[in-house]
């Protein structure tokens, strides 16, 4: 029997790992399906505190991990298909084994969002993507387009331009919701161009991407432009879909908590990172989200006895 | 260099040989990035479930990856990683980019037969 299981491996999942390690509780962190959530496809985070230079998603998820494995913690790269309580006792299903735990912590972040329209499922992997880092260098001295208005987007358009000959930014508003550094940093790129307010109507071609239909929802009209490929970045949906009928969500699937802590309608089960919040999704909130769900389950056995 | 539980296949001899000793085969070539690990990792999932089929993985950036890039069904792939399923060496299937476990199984059933 676990004390604690902590479904996924972001800075959310391993703070609490970090943490509840350093109790003494042994956590098992179940990793998920992408190891790390969605901070790996981060080329540069900068705001990390702690880190004067700038450093990667996938290193600083591998100091967190570092970090949890000292104290104790342990990891599987599965991911959790169905929770059932029994009594006071969970028991986790991953698809390959039953794991019984008398406290959960819900660190499932979230999912990136996909452009709703069909061919943009066909195209996937064909020009469409959804991960710059990854994908970029398959765009050498080939026009693109980015599409969304966050941090994500801006960042990865100035990265895509040590690839492609032209980026063009689209974004469905007529503002941003990029910080203003990340915005500075995209209109001083001479290679970056803008196309706001569009929205991606439909995505052209045979076995790859020619080009998209974009309109502007303000008049309403729409243009044809010539494109080899389209990065998504649109936010992100709370992983919390396994977890319903177990906990209490809001209408857009994110975990309710009682205010100023981490537990959720059902006891022994804490909820902490991107499942949660809908405001401010950053990396250094998720970490302090799974500081908070390590105390809320260390008091919660502590009164279980 | 791939960080995995799979057997790598480094070199153009140890593709030739898996292909031409195996019928069923599915070949992964990537990096260790988002959207390649957790096909890895689905992989290692379901290797042991569907004994009737070699799963192997390999990186993108060897020399030996030019055999999967240069296939004609991976032409028009812009995504990490490529897929490619394998019958008696005649590619069946080519996948570009991240699968999910449900995608992966649908094409191993249909193109190898249900695990036992």
């Amino acid at each position: 029997m676990e004390n604690v299981v902590i479904a996924g491996s972001g800075p959310a999942g391993l703070t609490a790992a970090i943490y509840t390690a350093r109790a003494d509780m042994t956590p098992l962190v179940l990793e998920g399906p992408i190891p790390g959530g969605q901070l790996i496809v981060s080329n540069e985070v900068e705001n990390y505190p702690g880190f004067t230079e700038p450093i990667s998603g996938i290193e600083l998820l591998e100091q967190f991990r570092k970090q949890a494995e000292r104290f104790g913690s342990r990891f599987k790269s599965e991911s959790v298909e169905k929770v059932k309580r029994r009594d006071d006792i969970f028991e986790v299903s991953t698809g390959s084994q039953t794991i019984t735990t008398r406290s959960l912590i819900i660190a499932t972040g979230a999912q990136a969002r996909r452009l709703p329209i069909p061919t943009e499922r066909k195209f996937y992997g064909k020009g469409v993507s959804g991960c710059a880092t990854c994908d970029g260098a398959f765009f050498r001295d080939k026009e693109i387009l980015v599409v969304g208005g966050g941090n994500t987007a801006m960042q990865d358009a100035v990265f895509l331009t040590r690839f492609a000959s032209k980026v063009t930014i689209v974004h469905r508003r007529d503002y941003l919701r990029a910080a203003v550094i990340e915005i500075e940093r995209a209109k001083k790129e001479p290679k970056i161009e803008w196309m706001i307010p569009r929205i991606v109507e439909e995505i052209l071609g045979n076995d790859s991407v020619t080009g998209t239909i974009l309109r502007n929802p303000q008049t309403n009209q729409e243009h044809r432009i010539q494109c080899d490929g389209i990065f998504v970045a649109i936010g992100h949906d709370p992983q919390t879909k396994i977890f319903n009928g177990l906990v209490k969500t809001d209408e857009n699937g994110f975990i309710q908590v009682e205010a100023g802590s981490t537990r959720t309608s059902m006891p022994g089960v804490f909820a902490c990172g991107d499942v949660r919040d809908l405001v401010y999704k950053q990396a250094v909130v998720a970490a302090g989200h799974g500081c908070m769900a390590a105390i809320d389950v260390k008091h919660y056995l502590e009164r279980k006895g | 260099m791939l960080n995995t539980n799979l057997r790598h296949l480094e070199t153009e001899e140890e593709v030739k040989e898996v292909l031409e000793n195996n019928e069923n085969v599915m070949l992964c070539c990537g990096r260790m990035g988002p959207m390649c690990i957790p096909v890895y990792d689905i992989m290692e999932q379901l290797e042991d479930k569907y004994s009737h089929v070699t799963f192997r993985d390999q990186d993108f950036d060897i020399p030996a990856a030019d055999f999967i890039k240069s296939l004609p069904e991976c032409s028009s792939f812009m995504g990490l990683p490529f897929t490619v399923y394998f019958k008696n060496g005649k590619v069946m299937v080519a996948t570009a980019s991240i699968q999910t476990k449900e995608q992966i199984t649908e094409i191993l059933d249909k193109e190898f037969g249900k695990s036992s």
